[in-house]
């Protein structure tokens, strides 16, 4: 594949009357992140389910929670992904200088994340609070712990992104990679949308 | 980079953090009054967040009609499927 700046493919995409539908990344990109997005969908119904078994309890675990670090690490990854969407535009656009500060600032809200989640582990943890306590907490465990690898790979593909962002040039297929593991992220941020309320806010 | 912020993007992300807000609102302080009610709201606004998330943060709106469809039917089922199962716990 010949070496181009991106600006010829991506700014038509964005021009109302030469659009073509485009898929973002690789196609064989989407089998996993929908297949993925279809793994947590069953663990949400299963969780649900129990949840409908022992409403009591399930409420009375959850007042434990602290719906800060949650709705927090919401606020975090909405922002990553702005700033995810915003790497990828400026590479489109040529704006070579603003794409690989974009990725980084992605990366910190990761790890902010990250951090706020360790914290959220540890005063469980040294209150007792185990997965083998009951269903709910060995279901918190199961969904955040999930979730939190699936991130830690996010920001791996988000350093990628960055390496990738400064290069002079990249290729097709080396954007495609960039858009592809953009998505990946929003994948992990869209399935902390779910997460968060089913987990610290549905009573 | 003023034009880069300066985009629909930035007023969708202004959007979801005001969702987010609005649902850690309505969780904690149950400001519709009734537990259901506001659990219901919460879920709803989930479900708006994540088509956000896809048709403008992953770009589906751009997307073949294939993808973009696959995706709008798996927040419908899955917002159903979990709405279905919470009620059935009430």
């Amino acid at each position: 594949m010949s070496e181009l700046v991106l600006e010829t493919p991506v700014e038509r995409a964005e021009t109302p009357a030469r659009r073509v539908r485009h898929v973002p990344g690789e196609e064989g990109l989407w089998v996993l992140l929908f297949g993925d997005m279809l793994v947590f969908a069953l663990l949400f119904g299963v969780f649900l389910r129990y949840r409908a078994q022992d409403p009591a309890l399930f409420r009375a675990s959850q007042g434990a929670l602290n719906t800060t670090f949650g709705a927090v690490n919401t606020l975090l990854l909405l922002s990553s992904s702005l700033c995810v969407v915003t790497g990828v535009r400026a590479l489109r656009h040529g704006v070579s200088r603003v794409a690989p500060a974009a990725f980084a600032v992605a990366f910190a809200c990761g790890a902010g994340f990250v951090f706020n989640k360790y914290l959220e582990y540890s005063d469980k943890l040294s209150h007792g609070i185990k997965p083998a306590t009951n269903d709910f907490w060995m279901y918190f465990y199961v969904l955040t712990g999930l979730h939190l690898f699936h991130l830690l790979l996010g920001m791996a593909v988000l350093v990628f992104c960055f390496v990738s962002a400064r290069k002079p040039a990249l290729s097709e297929r080396r954007f495609a990679f960039v858009e592809g593991g953009a998505c990946f992220w929003h994948m992990v941020d869209l399935l902390w949308v779910v997460i968060f309320p089913l987990l610290y806010l549905v009573s | 980079m003023t034009e880069l912020l300066r985009h629909r993007i930035t007023a969708v992300w202004s959007l979801l953090i005001a969702a987010t807000l609005l649902s850690w609102w309505l969780g904690t302080d149950h400001g519709l009054g009734s537990n259901t009610a506001a659990t219901l709201a919460v879920i709803a606004v989930a479900f708006f967040k994540v088509r956000c998330i896809g048709l403008y943060f992953m770009e589906l709106r751009h997307a073949p009609i294939a993808l973009r469809l696959v995706f709008e039917g798996y927040v419908v089922v899955v917002c159903g499927v979990v709405i279905g199962l919470y009620l059935s716990g009430q």
